[in-house]
């Protein structure tokens, strides 16, 4: 019973780079999939597209940082694991779940986003600014969460 | 089928929208003086390759024939599209017919890019083994061959093969789960049965001759219409007016020439807001519709220069664009 804590700890950790990542995976993929189309046609919007087909991709990041702190917050990165009582590590789990969850789903949306926003580079090159200002939308939503995961993970005295 | 496994296709249909040709490239083609300055026109927007030259049909057929090499190559799933090529694939079936019973040889009247090409169709009839037609349509080649042979009317022929071609349309339509393709067969059958009851109003067919030739489908009571062409012009106008196709008997007043456009036009904005689709099959077959009615113009207006009409008729004629 007295390891649970760094259980749970570690398990916040892993569910917010777990989710995160898959949420980024599949959201990079979908507009990755748009981009080919795109660029098959035509080669020379490549460097348009992958700007956009890239912004999925940041949640994956941000699950990642969430996880780090995570991990060196219970010691593990320096080499001494502090013993983290239950309640604390259920504290760490929860704190994890914003990130980790907002991930997953703002990842997949921004994805089918940036898809929609390749087509408009396909047919309106010009209007790049604006077809990359729809996909960022959803990046706000990933950012507070990511805020909110940071601050309580950093914030939970062990 | 998950709609985003159409990302891909959606993207490059995206790209291809762009080279479509807009309303004022065809009044650009309307304007040109000669149907040669309108081949290199056509040229400069990239229509036909170094193999067609200055064959009109050859540069139209090669048009029809991209449009459907992007979409074998781009769909993740072909069997959606069947049904836009029933009327070729019951083209056929007429042609192949025609040409046993007849046996008089005729070159370049089949197609190619359907379910069943010319030569497989023409041997099908040949051997009378309509049992490797697929689904209902053997039933239906058996009795239009039989129908042939035995009276010899043409017509009557026709109208069987076309009436099935529109069930079977309706039939697609029906067990389709993309919107689209539903909204595509719908309107395709009540056009049709619409321009049936116009041009047999107008040669003065039988109730029978047009209950024969119509498809059910739900937009159009087909006994109505049937009814109102037998009453009159005025009467079939009438009926139209209280339907969803109000417009149509508007255009029927003007011309039939301008009913037939409206008919087209009808269609491609049925579609418009598949511009705006970013995932599922409705950018792919509205792309596809497009290009019929694109390629379609081009026709019209290449023939229209070839007999030097004057340009107010060819205009009559010229369809709205999808871009």
């Amino acid at each position: 019973m007295d390891k649970l804590g760094i259980v749970y700890a570690l398990l916040g950790a892993a569910l917010a780079v777990l989710l995160a990542g898959a949420g980024s995976a599949i959201g990079v993929g979908i507009a990755g999939q748009a981009a080919s189309g795109v660029v098959s046609e035509d080669p020379g919007k490549f460097a348009k597209v992958l700007i956009m087909q890239l912004l999925p991709g940041t949640q994956g990041l941000y699950g990642l940082i969430i996880g780090f702190v995570t991990l060196s917050k219970v010691g593990l990165l320096g080499g001494g694991v502090q013993d983290v009582p239950v309640q604390t590590g259920l504290m760490i789990l929860g704190a994890c779940l914003p990130i980790g969850i907002v991930g997953l789903i703002s990842a997949r949306a921004q994805g089918k986003t940036a898809a929609a926003a390749i087509g408009i580079v396909a047919k309106k090159p010009e209007q790049f600014g604006k077809a990359m200002l729809f996909p960022a939308m959803v990046e706000t939503y990933a950012i507070l969460a990511l805020l909110i995961s940071f601050l309580a993970v950093s914030n939970i005295q062990i | 089928m998950n709609e985003l496994e159409y990302t891909y296709a959606v993207a490059r249909i995206r790209v291809l929208e762009a080279a479509l040709l807009s309303d004022s490239v065809m009044d650009q083609l309307l304007a040109c003086k000669d149907e040669e300055q309108c081949l290199q026109l056509l040229s400069e927007k990239g229509w036909g390759d170094a193999e067609c030259g200055n064959d009109i049909e050859a540069i139209l057929k090669r048009e029809e024939e991209k449009t459907w090499e992007v979409i074998h190559d781009a769909a993740p799933d072909l069997s959606v599209f069947d049904v836009m090529s029933y009327p070729k694939l019951y083209h056929n079936l007429k042609a192949a017919i025609k040409e046993v019973c007849t046996e008089v040889k005729n070159e370049n009247i089949f197609y190619d890019d359907c379910l069943v090409p010319g030569q497989e169709m023409l041997s099908i009839v040949e051997n009378k083994a309509f049992e490797r037609l697929p689904g209902q349509m053997g039933t239906v080649a058996k009795e239009a061959y039989e129908t042939l042979l035995q009276t010899r009317d043409g017509q009557l022929c026709d109208v069987i093969v076309d009436r099935a071609a529109l069930e079977a349309i309706y039939r697609a339509g029906k067990e389709s789960t993309e919107k689209i393709i539903q909204t595509y067969a719908e309107s395709t059958v009540a056009l049709a049965d619409i321009k049936i009851a116009v041009r047999a109003q107008k040669t003065g067919k039988s109730l029978d001759f047009m209950k024969r030739a119509m498809a059910e489908c739900d937009s159009v009571n087909v006994d109505r219409l049937a009814a109102a062409a037998l009453s009159g012009a005025e009467a079939l106008r009438e009926y139209l007016a209280g339907t969803v196709y109000a417009e149509g008997a508007q255009a029927l007043e003007e011309s039939p020439s301008v009913f037939e456009r409206w008919c087209d036009n009808r269609m491609i904005e049925a579609v418009k807001p598949q511009k705006y689709n970013s995932f599922s099959a409705g950018p792919l077959v509205a792309y596809l519709l497009a290009r019929e009615n694109e390629i379609k113009t081009v026709r019209m207006i290449l023939t229209g220069k070839q007999n030097e009409f004057p340009d107010e008729m060819i205009r009559e004629r010229i369809r709205k664009m999808y871009v």
